[in-house]
């Protein structure tokens, strides 16, 4: 496959995963906020501060509340990673590859993008229930998934765009694990303290994990909900979960069956032996902030290792002579 | 209100549908039959139906106006232009006999040009043009074949004649508006597309790969559509096509030539490629032998194709047949290389060249339409009778400065089809275009794109200048 269009497949994957969590975060969130009390602290900032993206917003607003968190992590353009501008490159990039996928994905994907695009017309942020709309989104993307899985064949180019969408799930998922757990234990102090029901549910509920965790765990404990998040080998958002998936179609892309052929594969294999070869004591001894920020700058590496050995048009022209030198000195 | 055409204005042009007398012309008769019971309310929703299905199809193309790309949808009017089978048989036999003639008159050019010495159409016409492309002197493509892909523009003058306005050997588009329209109007009116028998289009995508394995030596070629990208105007045709032929599509920069060979940018290495239908420009396809500073093209590409590694399609060098002076030369051309008179016949046009008609020409600059040599698209053409007198001094004077870069023809009322407006059925300004395959046969598909004039009273069609388009029909 071109490697213009596998880079434009893997990031296509990335985008439709990011729009969904965005939908869902802000669906939980709202929620969340019809059961706190009037004067609860806030709690739209702290979602910002998940997605990355509080400094770009701490610039051109003074204080986070509903509407503008909702607009800015919904419609703004100029936020990079907003619903909106994720639907347009998912849309762009849909367009570019548009051999390369089926008739329903292209389709799929346009409507989606026609339907934000008409909500954004009608500042649907100003709603005073946004919730539908954030169903929508999320369900439509959902729909994107079955239509890739049931429609397209499974060579590199469903494997790239897999990746793409695994490598963004499980970033979403430390992070907000991350953002969310310290808010509600700042210190070790307070563990073991009574628990806030609804903010740790809503914690679960974000990354779509309440009822897989409540039929594996029953109970809600701080401990236990790090752990399926982080380890858990069967809950398919959890962040081990995701890089199992990962390496598998990083394998059908390349052949190879075990170790590492290149270093997409060694950058792998290397969080993902980390991940299980750790339990959630090491991860509190060790810290559990500091941890998942571990990870997600690993994942961060994954992400250029895959695009240096397989998108990178220099790198493989370059290796494309030193094969060739190869055949004519043996 | 109905399809009711009791208003209906043909008076000074030929209509598709209704004849002299106010009556239905024949091949329109079931048509009407059936049209006539569907109101124009539920006319208006099935417009409406069919712009929705072009968005979600996505052939759209970008306006750029200050750096916000809109996207736009070439208008399609669901009122289909249905032209008779024995009309149909006359084009199809025209169109071959000057396909054929217009190759054997390209090889010629770069090769013996035997025209020239017999002084059928004069050298300096030729070497003047900016079409003609010195570094193709002496080439052969397979099969003899220089322009394997070609949209002639045809229209019907007031006298009912069909007469070719342009013959397109560059990079013609609008071949997937052909296709994806007939898709669209299959959904629009069912009952019609049963009962009609509209003979079909479909087959395209398959004659078209077909025609370009066949150009090449390879048994089992790789192909690939190059498109300058997803900004261009025309990138929803490139990627159609691309899909529906099963070829790769590519840009520029995954290209890459290596030992006089063409590869592309896989993620396991390099990966031949033997054919190339190009959607590039000849001026951007290579930087190293036409423009410099040309981003969308691969380096070293012309030689690979001069070395025969790789085929061009269309061949580099074509335009020089399309030029529109040459273009007043095509039934000379006919005759020369064929012995047959054309069946086509030529709109009469006017060669600034040429003392006699340039003299004409500026007397009478207010009934011509006066046209740039090298230019497409609706660019770079004036249209007399509704010019203003300084745009007709502008033109004058640009064309006692470079009388080789003008032509004219007189004003064509071109023939007019019933075309919905937002409460009436108006006729508009059409013309057509077939398109015409040629690698080891000639193939020609029973329907081509129909340009509407939106306008009233316009008789421009491109969709640059507010065009739409129409499913054009061929029906025994």
């Amino acid at each position: 496959m071109l490697s213009r269009v596998a880079d434009t497949i893997y990031w296509m994957g990335r985008y439709i995963e990011r729009a969904e969590n965005y939908a869902r975060f802000m669906d939980v969130n709202f929620n969340l906020s019809l059961e706190l009390h009037p004067d609860a602290y806030e709690q739209w900032k702290p979602l910002i501060v998940t997605t990355g993206d509080w400094s770009l917003f701490d610039e051109n607003h003074d204080v986070a509340n509903k509407t503008n968190s909702i607009k800015f992590l919904t419609f703004d353009d100029k936020n990079p990673n907003s619903i909106y501008s994720c639907l347009i490159k998912a849309r762009e990039n849909a367009r570019a590859i548009r051999p390369d996928i089926t008739k329903e994905m292209w389709e799929q994907i346009n409507s989606l993008f026609y339907h934000v695009k008409e909500a954004k017309s009608k500042k649907l942020w100003l709603r005073k229930d946004p919730r539908a709309f954030f169903e929508d989104v999320k369900k439509s993307c959902q729909l994107l998934y079955g239509i890739l899985d049931s429609t397209i064949s499974k060579t590199e180019g469903w494997h790239f765009a897999k990746i793409g969408q695994l490598i963004e799930r499980a970033d979403k998922t430390s992070r907000v694990l991350d953002v969310k757990y310290h808010i509600l234990l700042p210190s070790s102090a307070t563990v073991g303290s009574s628990l806030d029901i609804i903010q740790w549910s809503s914690l679960l509920k974000s990354v779509s994990a309440y009822d897989m965790y409540r039929k594996k765990y029953g109970k809600l404990t701080p401990s236990d909900i790090s752990e399926f998040l982080i380890f858990d080998s069967e809950f398919p958002r959890s962040i081990l979960s995701c890089l199992m998936a990962t390496e598998q179609s990083l394998h059908a892309i390349t052949g190879s069956q075990y170790g590492f052929s290149n270093s997409a594969e060694k950058q792998l294999g290397w969080i993902k032996s980390q991940l299980e070869y750790a339990d959630i004591n090491d991860v509190f001894t060790f810290g559990l902030h500091e941890y998942l920020d571990g990870i997600q700058m690993q994942l961060n590496q994954l992400s250029i290792s895959i695009f240096e050995t397989f998108f990178a048009t220099e790198n493989i022209i370059k290796a494309n002579d030193q094969i060739q030198k190869n055949d004519i000195s043996q | 209100m109905k399809f009711d055409l009791s208003d209906y204005e043909t008076k000074g042009f030929h209509d598709e549908m209704i004849g002299e007398n106010g009556s239905v012309r024949p091949h329109y008769k079931l048509f009407q039959e059936i049209i006539q019971k569907v109101g124009l309310k539920k006319l208006n929703f099935l417009q409406h139906s069919a712009d929705r299905s072009q968005l979600s199809l996505g052939m759209t193309f970008n306006v750029y106006s200050d750096n916000q790309g809109i996207e736009r949808i070439l208008h399609l009017d669901i009122i289909p232009r249905i032209v008779s089978g024995k009309d149909w048989d006359v084009i199809d036999r025209g169109l071959r006999q000057r396909i054929i003639a217009l190759n054997l008159f390209i090889d010629d050019i770069y090769n013996d040009q035997r025209i020239l010495k017999d002084n059928i159409v004069p050298k300096d016409l030729i070497f003047s043009s900016a079409t003609y492309l010195k570094q193709c002197a002496g080439l052969k493509p397979p099969q003899n074949v220089w322009s394997h892909i070609t949209g002639t523009d045809i229209i019907r003058g007031d006298d009912g004649k069909f007469y070719v306005l342009e013959d397109n050997l560059r990079c013609p588009s609008g071949v997937s508006y052909m296709l994806e329209n007939r898709e669209i109007l299959k959904r629009t009116f069912p009952e019609l597309f049963e009962r009609l028998k509209v003979r079909p289009v479909y087959n395209y995508a398959h004659y078209l790969r077909d025609m370009l394995e066949s150009v090449s030596p390879v048994s089992a070629p790789s192909i690939a559509v190059l498109t300058p990208g997803i900004y261009n105007s025309a990138y929803f045709e490139h990627s159609y096509l691309a899909q529906q032929m099963g070829a790769e599509l590519v840009e520029g920069r995954d290209l890459i030539v290596q030992n006089d060979n063409v590869y592309m940018i896989t993620t396991k290495g390099l990966k031949r490629i033997h054919v190339i239908y190009r959607r590039v420009d000849d001026d951007y396809l290579d930087p190293l032998v036409f423009k410099k500073d040309s981003l969308l093209g691969t380096p070293g590409l012309f030689e690979a194709y001069r070395k025969g590694n790789v085929v061009l399609v269309n061949a580099p060098g074509t335009g020089v047949a399309d030029d529109k002076a040459v273009y007043a030369y095509v039934p000379r051309i006919i005759k020369y290389y064929l012995g047959e008179d054309p069946i086509l016949p030529n709109v009469h046009t006017y060669l600034c060249s040429e003392k006699n008609d340039l003299t004409y020409v500026i007397e009478n600059i207010d009934k011509l339409v006066v046209k740039l040599t090298d230019a497409s698209g609706g660019y770079g053409m004036l249209i007399g009778p509704t010019s203003t007198k300084a745009e007709q001094k502008e033109f004058v004077k640009n064309i006692k400065r470079n009388p080789r870069n003008y032509i004219a023809q007189p004003l064509i009322n071109f023939s007019r089809v019933p075309t919905l407006t937002e409460n009436s059925i108006e006729g508009r300004h059409v013309d057509l275009r077939p398109y015409v395959l040629y690698g080891k046969e000639i193939k020609i598909v029973p329907g081509a794109l129909t340009r509407v004039a939106l306008k009233k009273g316009s008789v421009v069609v491109n969709s640059s200048q507010g065009g739409g388009s129409k499913d054009t029909w061929v029906v025994d």
